[in-house]
């Protein structure tokens, strides 16, 4: 209400919060590094737990890979609305009278930037290290660059419900990972699929559809689980 | 502008205060006494849609509101001005500068300085500018002389009377140690909803 009545537009409120979280983000750069360094320890230690078997090291490369960018999300995942919480932005948010889904999704859109995109952009490298074959890379980057944002998204839903709770982090995986699983399995048979040279576009529309999905639905499911969370 | 009546809010189905009923015109100051744990800030965040009353109807016919509670809000990793234009460049607000409205709240000299460098009353103060780039019509005011020097505190009183003077409303909610002088103010003393 607030907003409409002194002429505030949506979209400029949309994008004032992504470039508030950005910079942020850039204030705060070792929690912004911090899941990238896990990423590509988790992934550089395979080698050298399992042996460095070529063969072997391709076989697991895409399970690996998506293991590793699961886990540093869900690291980074609680940052997403936890210090708007905390300092009463948030609250500042609802009064404003921008519907909350809006925030949300600015919010969901930061922190892929900040979290998932990084994942994408190492990806080559850590394809190099697994050994991964060439010709299933570009398909190991597309899954990522379809799959990280239906995390951050996903994701951002079990935020919303745990971040009234003091130990919130903890209950955050457990919802959370299961909610991966499908994104886990289809991303990794595409990869797998490509480096057999088996057909793998019917993997891509399924990650794609999830993501439209998600884009849609995430978003207000986030808010409503914020709202609860703020009474 | 804004009217209650007979709200309730229950907390583990135990109502906080006893049922609130006012009705608030323009120009006018709703000042909400009462003793600690009585329920003013759970009031306030019941009127300012942040929780849903248990029963009762809230009119608010304001247009929008500004609130200022126990946590103010303000982002520690950005400086005093780049919190007030992310306010601003959110809300679409824009017709007074921010350097001009913090000069106004005395923080000119820790402008560019990162909110987390700043006391408990710059602070307020950063949060007491939020409440001009917001140009809302009715305040919310949670304890809003806490931290403040005497400085500061005149520095409320004469915000408030410029913003009721130019047909703004409040809702100011105190424990009492200081109330403002305004001529249209109404009373309401808080009563706890707990069963004794």
């Amino acid at each position: 209400m607030n907003a409409e009545a002194a002429g505030g537009s949506l979209s400029g409120a949309f994008f004032a919060l992504l470039r508030r979280d950005l910079l942020l983000a850039f204030r705060r750069r070792t929690e912004l590094l911090f899941p990238v360094i896990f990423l590509l320890v988790v992934v550089s230690l395979f080698p050298l737990g399992i042996g460095p078997g070529p063969q072997l090291l391709a076989r697991i490369a895409p399970g690996v890979i998506w293991i590793a960018a699961l886990l540093a999300t869900v690291i980074s995942l609680d940052a997403l609305f936890r210090s708007d919480f905390e300092d009463g932005t948030l609250e500042q948010f609802v009064i404003s009278g921008h519907p909350l889904t809006l925030i949300a999704l600015a919010k969901i859109v930061a922190h892929w930037l900040v979290a998932g995109l990084p994942i994408v952009l190492l990806s080559p490298l850590l394809a190099l290290w697994m050994n991964l074959p060439m010709e299933s890379l570009g398909v190991m980057i597309l899954t990522l660059a379809l799959g990280t944002p239906i995390l951050s998204l996903i994701g951002s839903i079990g935020v919303g419900l745990t971040i009234s709770l003091k130990r919130g982090g903890q209950l955050l995986s457990l919802l959370v990972f299961p909610l991966y699983v499908p994104i886990l399995i289809i991303a990794t048979a595409a990869v797998m699929a490509a480096s057999d040279s088996l057909p793998y576009t019917q993997f891509l529309g399924l990650l794609l559809a999830g993501l439209i999905t998600s884009v849609t639905l995430a978003p207000f499911a986030a808010a409503a689980a914020l709202k609860i969370s703020l009474s | 502008m804004l009217s209650a009546s007979q709200i309730v809010f229950e907390r583990y189905f135990e109502p906080v205060f006893l049922p609130v009923s006012f009705k608030l015109r323009r120009g006018e100051l709703l000042l909400v006494t009462g003793a600690n744990g009585c329920g003013k800030t759970t009031l306030i965040r019941v009127l300012a849609g942040i929780l849903h009353p248990t029963s009762g109807k809230i009119d608010c016919q304001a247009g929008g509101m500004a609130y200022v509670g126990h946590y103010l809000g303000i982002k520690d990793d950005l400086s005093v001005l780049e919190n007030l234009r992310f306010i601003r460049d959110f809300l679409g607000t824009s017709s007074r500068g921010c350097k001009e409205l913090i000069k106004h709240v005395g923080l000119t000299r820790v402008a560019e300085q990162q909110a987390r460098t700043l006391s408990a009353g710059q602070r307020k103060r950063c949060a007491l500018a939020r409440l001009l780039v917001s140009e809302s019509k009715l305040w919310l005011l949670d304890e809003p002389y806490s931290n403040l020097d005497q400085e500061g505190v005149e520095l409320v009183d004469k915000m408030l009377n410029d913003h009721l003077e130019s047909g703004g409303a409040c809702v100011l909610a105190t424990h009492g140690a200081h109330r403002p002088q305004w001529a249209g103010t109404q009373d309401y003393h808080l009563l706890s909803g707990a069963t004794v």
